[in-house]
């Protein structure tokens, strides 16, 4: 999930009863299952809630790019290089989709890409661990795509209709994305005695931060019932993280490597793994800026930006001189 | 002739690997996400070339190396890359002029490679010069979009041209390996690729208001393999540190 703690307007979720015609209209719509498009009529909470959450998305996408983009010039075979730039390319595009989406409710690129650059808006938590061997390329594809699949794939039904066609073309790279993860760790796992402890110890380091991606426990959060009955928010935290947590235990027992919770058992009676949550304390001082890599990521986003300030300039400047030569010349 | 033949491959899959690694240095560090898309894109190109001229290499050298061997476990003077593809990164503009001056030679090279008597090589030039053709045309685009910008963009395209043009003349060198190919109908004569390819920078020049540099001297050595620049073994030691710290292990 690459949008977390996603702030609604907090006022609770009306009845239908209780709304003017207008909003009444676009509720119904809505719960029928129908789309809302740019230029249709909607809440200025849901217009708001939605640049928020999709603009975190794209956000995340962008700044992801950092912790991969650290392997592939030491990527260990030129296969494994080739498919790691093809994946990183997917998500600047998954990064400019979302940011087309979001424009479509009024808001610019420029203004979004300034408040990811001062630190106003948000990314997802997980982009601000470090990446330290190649196994963690293989957890990240597993886990971190895994993770935000099982969020991507509901949200293909989201009631936004530019959202839901951005989210349909990213799932569909994504899930591509989580095989060559697993991938990657089957090699380490079977491989030698140095790679499966490279393996093991990816999964001790990203397992923690993978459960966090979902987001605290949701449950009494009047945010989260006001975007479920908008239906920008498909299901609960819990529900998801509950979900990845029994999809990816037997992956690693396939794969031989341990889930780093020693509490972590198959519960019969609730028909799932029952499993320790990860340390929240840890999650809120990630958002408040104090995760292992949150300084440089912002850093790296910020020189990048600001290094090419001349360049967007110049292209600007041509692109101006190119349009009135042609004026000139009509 | 194999021998030729093995050296020439190099040549072709050193510059794409060195090139393309050099490209994939700007991951998510470009100025725009147009731009890190495309970067991104220039790079997993010249990457999957390398495989295809390496794999080649190793088939025809027949000691049983293939491209990772020969990309991963080869040390400084083994590259047959130009020493232009291994120049530093610099800003976004000195970057693309690199590209620029790379790929306008490019281009024509596996053109005239596609005729070739070997049906392997024409076979890859043939793939190679449509992903190169996109290449050329944006880099092309960028250099003339810079060059024709502001003053300061022009004065940093300005100075990334004086800074690379000597590195371009290696490229239009010829020697022994070349010499046997031509006669083999294997490759072109490089020097037979000047003229294009100053007809073709000349007109971009002009249209990015650039000044070509008067002076033609040609810093020379990665190609033959005799001096790299120092930069090489830098770009070694990342690429390379992996597969030679782990020599056992398959990924």
């Amino acid at each position: 999930m690459y949008a977390q703690m996603i702030k609604s307007t907090g006022d609770g979720v009306k009845s239908l009863d209780e709304m003017e015609p207008q909003e009444r209209a676009f509720q119904e719509r809505i719960n029928a299952g129908g789309k809302i498009e740019p230029k249709d009529w909607m809440p200025e909470g849901y217009r708001k809630n939605l640049i928020r959450q999709i603009g975190q998305h794209a956000h995340s996408e962008i700044v992801g790019q950092l912790p991969e983009g650290n392997w592939i010039t030491r990527a260990p075979t030129l296969e494994r290089k080739a498919i790691l730039l093809a994946k990183v390319q997917d998500e600047a595009g998954h990064g400019l989709y979302l940011y087309c989406a979001a424009e479509t409710l009024g808001v610019s690129r420029d203004q979004l890409t300034r408040d990811l650059l001062s630190g106003k808006m948000k990314y997802s938590s997980i982009f601000n661990y470090p990446t330290l061997t190649w196994a963690d390329m293989g957890a990240v594809g597993w886990l971190v795509d895994g993770a935000a699949i099982m969020n991507q794939v509901p949200l293909q039904r989201t009631s936004y209709g530019p959202y839901a066609r951005a989210m349909v073309r990213i799932c569909k790279e994504e899930s591509f994305h989580q095989r060559q993860g697993y991938d990657i760790m089957m090699k380490m796992a079977k491989g030698t005695p140095a790679q499966k402890k490279m393996a093991q110890d990816a999964l001790d380091r990203f397992w923690g931060p993978a459960l966090m991606m979902f987001g605290p426990s949701d449950e009494n959060s009047v945010h989260s019932a006001q975007s479920m009955a908008w239906k920008i928010k498909m299901n609960s935290n819990d529900e998801l993280r509950q979900k990845f947590v029994d999809e990816c235990v037997p992956q690693a027992e396939y794969l031989g490597l341990t889930v780093p919770d020693p509490d972590l058992k198959w519960n019969d009676e609730r028909g799932h793994y029952d499993f320790t949550q990860p340390d929240w304390d840890e999650f809120f001082d990630v958002l408040k800026g104090n995760g292992p890599c949150n300084t440089e990521r912002l850093e790296a986003r910020n020189k990048a930006w600001d290094d090419g300030a001349w360049v967007r300039e110049g292209l600007m400047a041509h692109a101006a001189k190119k349009r009135a030569a042609k004026l000139a010349a009509e | 002739m194999s021998d030729h033949l093995f050296e020439y491959l190099c040549r072709m899959g050193d510059n794409t690997l060195v090139l393309g690694h050099r490209v994939s240095e700007w991951c998510g560090h470009a100025p725009v996400l147009e731009e890190d898309i495309a970067l991104a894109n220039t790079a997993l190109d010249l990457i999957g070339q390398t495989t295809l001229w390496l794999d080649l290499a190793g088939e025809v050298e027949g000691a049983g190396r293939n491209a990772d061997k020969l990309a991963f476990h080869r040390d400084v003077w083994d590259f047959r890359n130009l020493l232009l593809v291994e120049q530093p990164n610099g800003d976004f503009g000195q970057t693309m002029m690199r590209q620029f001056l790379f790929d306008a030679w490019h281009l024509g090279q596996l053109k005239a490679l596609m005729d070739s008597s070997n049906a392997q090589v024409a076979a890859i030039a043939e793939k190679s010069s449509k992903e190169v053709t996109y290449h050329l045309e944006r880099a092309r685009d960028t250099v003339i979009g810079l060059g024709d910008g502001t003053e300061e963009s022009h004065a940093r395209m300005q100075a990334a041209l004086n800074k690379l043009w000597p590195y371009v003349g290696e490229m239009f060198v010829s020697d022994d390996v070349d010499a046997a190919l031509v006669a083999g109908g294997i490759a072109p004569d490089p020097a037979s690729l000047r003229p294009a390819y100053d007809a073709l920078v000349s007109d971009v020049f002009l249209a990015a208001t650039l000044e070509k540099p008067q002076d033609d001297f040609a810093h020379k050595g990665g190609k033959s393999g005799k001096r790299h620049s120092e930069h090489l073994g830098h770009i070694l030691t990342q690429m390379q540190w992996l597969q030679r710290a782990y020599p056992d292990a398959t990924w």
